[in-house]
């Protein structure tokens, strides 16, 4: 129960302000919206494009469920605005087959295993990507340490340094 | 959370403009804490300007061989620039040190300056937090305060601020260029950040209509004898108990300068002029480094949950300084301390 007088610097909004328009390019199409100001990326995702792939895990930057590309750079969907991302290139678990084909990825996570009840694996593979990309990490160490933003609750990381270190070998 | 709106600035001069219109508006960039603090009913401002866009993203070198920073500069392309890993590896390191490689994405390297403190009690707004609410009180003086403050705590506040970067900034003697209504000035790191005292509610010595426009490292960037340090509940991803930057300049075994800064222990990162000049003339070895970590940590004081901090550091210091002296700076992906 809240307290009186303890409470942030909250204030009551007279009205809810105007939605804004953004225009995305999401997994290679243009699709443009009317987002609140207040719509992270995420909720635009999922909610505006029907695009569940991307998982809403903590909601606050400290599990990494959310990890899209953003313009080729992986990063936390759930602390990005929406509106901030005019003209951004977005990729998303769902963009990532080609013409029906697997990722490397997705294939490696099949591969080894590399998951158990799967809640978090579109965001280790959207993450995984950008790592690969980011060309950074050699070492199982270096994967781990650059890893280190995606949770597992289940405790696939064994097998997710493994279909990594795959995907890296054949990328 | 609170609704608010959103508008975009288009350049330094227009951001300025936006701010001094409406007090209730707050900047954002990288917006990894602002978001999150909203979300927490934390944060609550009317309008969100944008500046995420500015033209503040070069990394080059000034006259005097030193480096400036573009304050958007993304906290991973800062880590990995050639520039900051050759001449300022101290710094590389103490950024892939926080975080996750997707917030160091998003981070910018002014908003990793105002990202405001991770104490439990600062966060749960139905708990008194002077820094929250100032006159409410401090949870954590009596609460569970194994994350808090050792150093320079007031009776008002015993939070610390959470970045790693600005710690090696601290060490380094970096300099913060910022914009206002009134012109530019800069302001020394040692003064950016400020000790609670009876005003938590500031954590900086930056205007709410001020911007931070870049950061400047002057020539000096330690490269061959330095190591930071960052001792966590976890390998990685978490904020740190305690973290060392140290950098040492070193003829032969013997101290020519030195610099030394925590994390994790204080409101600010904790350096001491006292505590270098202990070390510099001395040889490098462990009898010099305890006596300077007794002089950082002079009037260190736990509250509780968080006395163990006292010891940790004062070994991690020891440790960092042996690091430096030996060229082998702790690895950030090699978890074993050497």
């Amino acid at each position: 129960m809240a307290q009186s007088g303890t409470a942030g610097p909250v204030r009551q909004a007279d009205a809810l302000p105007e939605k804004i328009q953004v225009t995305l390019t999401v997994n290679g199409t243009r699709a443009t919206l009317a987002v609140a100001p207040w719509t992270t990326l995420l909720d635009a995702l999922r909610d505006h494009l029907d695009l569940t792939g991307t998982k809403k895990g903590c909601d606050h930057g400290q599990c990494g469920a959310c990890t899209v590309l953003v313009d080729g750079r992986r990063i936390n969907s759930c602390l990005t605005l929406a509106v901030m991302k005019q003209g951004a290139e977005i990729t998303t678990i769902e963009g990532l087959a080609n013409d029906g084909a697997l990722h490397p990825l997705q294939q490696a996570f099949i591969d080894h295993d590399a998951f158990q009840c799967g809640y978090c694996t579109s965001g280790q593979i959207c993450s995984a990507a950008g790592l690969i990309a980011e060309g950074k990490a050699k070492t199982a160490d270096e994967i781990r340490e650059l890893m280190s933003g995606n949770i597992c609750r289940c405790g696939a990381y064994p097998n997710i340094v493994t279909a990594i270190q795959q995907a890296m070998e054949r990328s | 959370m609170t609704p608010f709106e959103y508008a975009r600035a288009n350049d330094v001069a227009d951001a300025i403009k936006q701010i001094a219109t409406d007090p209730s508006a707050k900047f954002i960039a990288g917006g990894t804490n602002l978001i999150d603090l909203i979300k927490y009913d934390v944060e609550g401002p009317a309008r969100l300007i944008d500046i995420s866009h500015l033209p503040l993203r070069s990394v080059e070198e000034t006259d005097n061989g030193g480096v400036i920073i573009g304050a958007m500069v993304p906290n991973s392309d800062l880590a990995y620039h050639p520039l900051i890993e050759q001449r300022y590896p101290l710094l590389s390191r103490a950024i892939l040190a926080g975080a996750s490689q997707q917030l160091r994405n998003m981070a910018s390297t002014g908003g990793n300056l105002l990202q405001r403190t991770r104490c439990f009690y600062f966060y749960d707004a139905t708990t008194p937090c002077n820094k929250r609410v100032p006159g409410s009180g401090c949870s954590a003086i009596d609460g569970v305060n194994r994350i808090n403050a050792i150093l320079g705590t007031s009776e008002t506040c015993i939070a610390t601020h959470p970045s790693d970067m600005c710690v090696a900034l601290a060490a380094l003697d970096a300099t913060v260029h910022v914009a206002g209504p009134a012109g530019m000035r800069t302001i020394a790191f040692a003064d950016f950040h400020r000790l609670p005292g009876d005003t938590p509610q500031r954590d900086t010595n930056l205007n709410s209509d001020e911007i931070i426009t870049a950061i400047e490292l002057p020539a000096k960037g330690f490269s061959a004898n330095y190591s930071y340090m960052k001792i966590r509940d976890r390998l990685s991803y978490a904020f740190a108990l305690v973290s060392v930057a140290a950098a040492l300049e070193l003829e032969n075994d013997t101290i020519k300068d030195a610099r030394l800064a925590l994390g994790g222990v204080a409101h600010k990162p904790w350096r001491s002029p006292a505590a270098e000049t202990v070390l510099r003339g001395q040889r490098a070895e462990a009898s010099a480094f305890e006596s300077a970590a007794d002089v950082l940590l002079r009037g260190a004081k736990g509250f509780g949950h968080n006395d163990f901090k006292i010891g940790l550091a004062r070994r991690a210091i020891v440790r960092t300084l042996g690091q430096a002296a030996r060229a082998t700076p702790q690895s950030i992906s090699d978890k074993r301390i050497r």
